[in-house]
């Protein structure tokens, strides 16, 4: 079983209408969206959902009011400025706890001298298994302005992997999220391939730099392919000359073409859409990519 | 007053609008700090090229263990909710790369055997671009920790000047990080499925932060009207359309600043000045 995963560094480079493009050609993979912050595929891969659960990563604390003596104690303690002053008084209590500003550490809840911290499991997001025409697709979606996206991206791959052994199924191709932080760390830890799509501009020059940094630092086999290359070709050429520096071959170029905007629009991948441009151009990506993953 | 560029979608154009929206009013005679939170792919500077001044690590505290002190309780272990301490055979086993700072092993250590020591997990520059006072955190390759990075450039600025924020992509952490105490987001999108999608969810954790945001959407002619509907059926004001044009493009892949390449678009960007500082005096005005 291999492991292909999809990542750029910055965000918008065509990363997921290449994954969902390759998922088409791979014939049955099991698919994997782990930009569970931000995540499309789903938008041109049309699953049905087989199944849902929720996701809880870690704990949340909240004041129980009839308890609360206003001492101050946890105002003091948080280091995440989760705990206010609560100006208006509305909860009745003089301190209120954010929500979306607490990192579910608990200090709080071990310091209260009157036991008037509530801490517990908090839902964090949803993830699913679902159906497609070109094979199972594992997704999720972390809740809204939440936190925990790398332990939701190793839940979402580790339930890829058993689906892909239960199905006999030898290829996991996974869209990853832009960045190099948390979740992206998360996305490839332990996969066998990395192929990051990148754009001839100098932000995209960049943040590539960045994120071949990240995969040396994780010793991942990573490949590169140049979207819109023709966007600034000159450009284009300096990046996988620099590229090919650090050991990475640039597997495809796939040039700018409008159907790819067109395909997202009518829900489906720039392969079915079909035409003699990107669609084209992934498909020899395609080929040149499975070649490299022997 | 403080604006944040933000988008639920990467690569939609905020690095663009932060940094041309900063050139207009700067080449205005208008002082103000650009503060790049993207600080896992900060892209400010390649546009406005500032002359750095002065780097300083970025760092967070993570605990060291005073060996001659521990008696093995197992305590620091019990208190810990992010897994990032393990006591084997009397022996505490430390994984910085779980920590996050919380202090809790410290504090509820019984012997005051734990002591926190600083650990770099990024850079924080601080320079000028002409009249702009620029700030740009960076995240080192393998840290988890953006969030307190995002907190360090926000901590560096000066808290009474004028501010644009280039915040990261998506509605996670890190977003939180950047946009919890300004004054305006502007959520920055593009007309298509995937944009409204991404938009959908930044427009719903803005609302759960209670900031007030309005949107801008960029190459506006690629794609269909859905992001306009539903901006209209949720009363969502769109103050700001940039047409999809190839030189704004060409520009922007060489690291030229549209406003440079193309002066007539300097008119939309002080038309987008003018629609945000209309919204954020009239909030003030209210409350």
């Amino acid at each position: 079983m291999k492991e292909l995963v999809v990542i750029s560094g910055k965000g918008g480079t065509g990363k997921t209408s290449i994954t969902g493009a390759l998922a088409v050609l791979a014939k049955q993979s099991v698919i994997v969206d782990c930009d569970v912050d931000a995540a499309d595929l789903h938008l041109i891969l049309r699953p049905t959902i087989e199944y849902e659960e929720s996701f809880s990563g870690g704990k949340k604390a909240s004041i129980i009011a009839d308890a609360c003596t206003g001492c101050g104690e946890c105002f003091d303690a948080c280091r995440f400025g989760a705990v206010t002053p609560d100006k208006d008084e509305m909860s009745g209590v003089p301190y209120i706890i954010n929500r979306l500003h607490c990192e579910g550490c608990g200090v709080c809840y071990r310091v209260c001298p009157a036991d008037a911290i509530d801490f517990g499991p908090a839902v964090n997001g949803v993830w699913r298994r679902s159906r497609t025409p070109f094979g199972p697709m594992v997704h999720a979606r972390l809740g809204i302005a939440e936190g925990n996206s790398g332990k939701l991206v190793s839940l979402v791959r580790q339930e890829a992997r058993r689906v892909a052994e239960e199905r006999n199924l030898d290829l996991i191709i996974v869209d990853g999220s832009p960045g190099i932080g948390c979740p992206v760390i998360s996305s490839i830890t332990g996969a066998d391939h990395v192929l990051v799509v990148t754009e001839p501009t100098l932000s995209g020059r960049h943040d590539l730099e960045r994120v071949s940094d990240l995969t040396a630092h994780f010793g991942i086999t990573t490949t590169l392919c140049i979207n819109k290359w023709d966007l600034n070709p000159s450009l284009a050429h300096d990046i996988e000359r620099n590229a090919l520096d650090r050991r990475i071959e640039t597997v495809g170029r796939v040039r700018y073409d409008k159907t790819v905007t067109a395909s997202q629009i009518e829900n489906r991948t720039v392969i079915e859409h079909g035409g003699n441009g990107a669609s084209q151009d992934i498909v020899a990506l395609w080929r040149t990519l499975k070649e490299k993953m022997r | 007053m403080i604006i944040a560029i933000a988008s639920g979608k990467g690569g939609t154009g905020k690095t663009t609008i932060a940094t041309n929206l900063a050139l207009t009013l700067a080449e205005d005679g208008t002082a103000l700090q650009l503060l790049d939170c993207d600080v896992e792919e900060p892209n400010c500077h390649l546009f406005l090229k500032p002359a750095w001044k002065d780097k300083r690590p970025a760092t967070i505290v993570h605990p060291q263990v005073n060996t001659a002190r521990c008696t093995g309780c197992g305590i620091c272990a019990e208190v810990c909710e992010y897994n990032a301490i393990a006591v084997v055979n009397g022996e505490v086993l430390i994984f910085p790369e779980l920590c996050h700072a919380c202090g809790a092993c410290s504090r509820f250590c019984p012997e005051d055997a734990i002591t926190e020591v600083p650990h770099t997990i990024g850079t924080i520059s601080t320079g000028h671009a002409g009249n702009i006072r620029f700030i740009q955190g960076l995240l080192n390759i393998g840290e988890l920790m953006t969030p307190a990075v995002i907190e360090k450039v926000k901590s560096s600025a000066d808290p009474d000047a004028l501010t644009i924020i280039d915040a990261p992509p998506g509605a996670s952490c890190p977003v939180i990080e950047a946009v919890r105490d300004v004054d305006f987001v502007l959520l920055v999108t593009e007309p298509t499925p995937f944009g409204l999608n991404d938009l959908v969810i930044a427009v719903e954790a803005m609302r759960a932060l209670e900031r007030p945001f309005a949107v801008a959407v960029n190459r506006s002619d690629i794609g269909n009207d859905e992001v306009l509907r539903y901006c209209r059926d949720e009363g969502i004001d769109v103050i700001v359309e940039i047409p999809d044009d190839r030189r704004i493009a060409e520009a922007y892949s060489r690291g030229d600043m549209i406003v440079h390449a193309l002066p007539h678009m300097r008119n939309l960007f002080e038309h987008l000045w003018h629609e945000i500082r209309g919204r954020v005096s009239n909030k003030k005005e209210k409350t």
